[in-house]
């Protein structure tokens, strides 16, 4: 029973001294980035990295969730004769829940991973330490252009996500089951409103992006650095990540549209 | 007596309660070479860290450049960190990079001088190692020994105060082994560097450093300079300067008896 408090207890202690860590680690990362050409390269090379490498996989996923968010909203609706109301279903899905959350986790599995990889094997082979001793602070370096391309990317893939399922689930219900188009666009415009849901989703995808990239740049820099590290930190990253954006999502849901009856 | 450039006063250093160091005394003596030299895994590494602030001490008084390491901000290491060049180990080149690229690196971030002139400065220093024809290289093309003797370019890129060498002699073939001691003698005669060679290679390193400190078990059981040390009688001195397996230091990580071990039955992984 001791042996069990004790090991709960130093867990505890771990987890705090390791958010403590994160929190340092964010504040000196971002305090002070230089507002040089240099930097702004950087942050544009690493914007390309993190988000335009992942637009293929956001693209592609975006369109099959909307189609098949058109094909089941369809198969619901058409019960009751309100296959109109289709596209309002399909948008207020997407640009509330779907695109800000599925886009994150997606994100979090294809950039967070690779940014955790990168920036442990840097860290296992020595150039971390090697940048430190040029005089040249890894943090801003390094981590700080790869936060901000993150904090960027995200929402802006996200919008994406939103905008391609839209057009899956117009090209399923509309062009394949025959939905009035008419009806498809106008109900949408007319139930889904841009600071309630369009701000709203966008957010959360802003509070996704600081999590996830947080995450996934923090495991890399504080990982052991030996390949089972690396893997381990890489897995840590995908997980922590997932976990943080689902329950972050119910709690802003929660925040934002508990109000709405 | 020669003035020192860096000052190691009775360091404690513990890595996850195991001691690394428990009162280690090291004086860096301004334009020699001065060595560290000790088995493997006795904290040399460590030792270089804990000079350059990558590391913190547990207790006692680093000092470099005149101010205390221990109590310099992240700024002020970062400032302090461009008037030494370091060779690592690994050589830990960026493996985005070419080599023209990271021997150019330290110039671009620490000076404002024009691209031709960073070209010359980067083609001079890869002269100097014999790479000036693999400038166009990438990390990843390059051989264990080449790849040490472009961070020894990007080491020296800055003209740094002071060198720190992690093992340069490890995996250098015969020539490179050659060309490295003469390149390190002549950089600290010419450029009228100080410099810190960490090495198990002895002899290579004792054959030109004018000081040299053995360390063993957290401790540092011999100083003195080459001759010094070479006619020791000190029976671990001995020991480590003629590689022998017997003697004060054990060559076996602590463990039951041989035989003892081999019939031990059940439990058979303990």
């Amino acid at each position: 029973m001791l042996d069990w408090l004790a090991h709960l207890g130093r867990l505890g202690l771990t987890l705090i001294a390791a958010l403590g860590r994160s929190g340092v680690f964010l504040f000196q990362s971002l305090n002070g980035w230089p507002r040089s050409s240099e930097a702004l390269r950087l942050w544009v090379y690493q914007l390309y990295s993190v988000g335009v490498l992942s637009l293929l996989i956001i693209l592609v996923s975006g369109l099959f969730i909307g189609m098949v968010l058109g094909l089941q909203g369809y198969t619901i609706l058409v019960d009751f004769g309100a296959e109109q109301a289709l596209g309002q279903m399909v948008a207020l899905t997407l640009t509330r829940e779907l695109a800000p959350v599925v886009a994150a986790l997606l994100f979090a599995g294809r950039a967070g991973s690779a940014l955790t990889a990168e920036i442990g094997l840097m860290k296992a082979t020595e150039q971390l330490s090697s940048m430190e001793m040029i005089g040249v602070d890894p943090l801003r370096r390094i981590v700080a252009p790869r936060l901000l391309a993150g904090l960027v990317a995200l929402p802006l893939l996200s919008l994406v996500f939103a905008m391609v399922g839209v057009l899956g689930g117009w090209l399923v219900g509309v062009d394949w089951l025959g939905v009035d188009p008419g009806a498809f666009w106008s109900n949408m415009q007319a139930s889904v409103s841009f600071r309630g849901d369009v701000v709203n989703g966008l957010i959360k995808s802003i509070v996704f992006a600081w999590v996830v990239t947080w995450i996934a740049v923090f495991q890399g820099y504080d990982l052991v650095p030996t390949s089972e590290g690396i893997s381990r930190a890489t897995t840590r990253t995908v997980v922590y990540s997932s976990l943080a954006v689902l329950g972050l999502d119910f709690v802003l849901t929660a925040l934002m549209f508990s109000n709405l009856s | 007596m020669t003035e020192s450039l860096g000052i190691i006063k009775n360091l404690h250093f513990a890595r996850n309660d195991r001691p690394i160091f428990s009162g280690v005394n090291f004086r860096v003596r301004r334009g020699k070479i001065t060595a560290v030299l000790g088995p493997s895994g006795t904290g040399k590494t460590t030792l270089l860290k804990l000079l350059t602030g990558q590391l913190r001490a547990d207790q006692g008084d680093i000092s470099l450049f005149g101010a205390s390491v221990g109590s310099l901000g992240r700024e002020a290491l970062f400032r302090m960190r461009a008037r030494i060049g370091m060779l690592f180990q690994s050589g830990a080149l960026f493996t985005d990079m070419s080599v023209y690229e990271n021997v150019a690196f330290p110039l671009r971030v620490h000076t404002d001088l024009p691209e031709s002139m960073i070209r010359d400065l980067v083609l001079i220093k890869l002269e100097a190692v014999g790479l000036r024809g693999a400038r166009y290289l990438m990390p990843s093309e390059l051989s264990g020994g080449m790849t040490r003797r472009v961070a020894l370019a990007r080491a020296i890129a800055l003209d740094p105060e002071l060198l720190l060498y992690d093992e340069p002699f490890v995996g250098q073939d015969p020539i490179s082994m050659g060309v490295l001691v003469q390149l390190i003698q002549k950089l600290n005669q010419v450029l009228g560097l100080t410099s810190v060679i960490v090495s198990h290679d002895i002899s290579e390193t004792l054959a030109i450093a004018d000081y040299a400190y053995v360390l063993a078990g957290g401790r540092v059981i011999a100083e003195g300079t080459p001759e010094a040390l070479q006619h020791s009688d000190q029976a671990d001195v001995r020991q480590f300067v003629a590689g022998l397996p017997d003697g004060p230091v054990p060559f076996h990580y602590p463990a039951l008896d041989f035989a003892e071990d081999l019939l031990a039955q059940g439990g058979a992984h303990a």
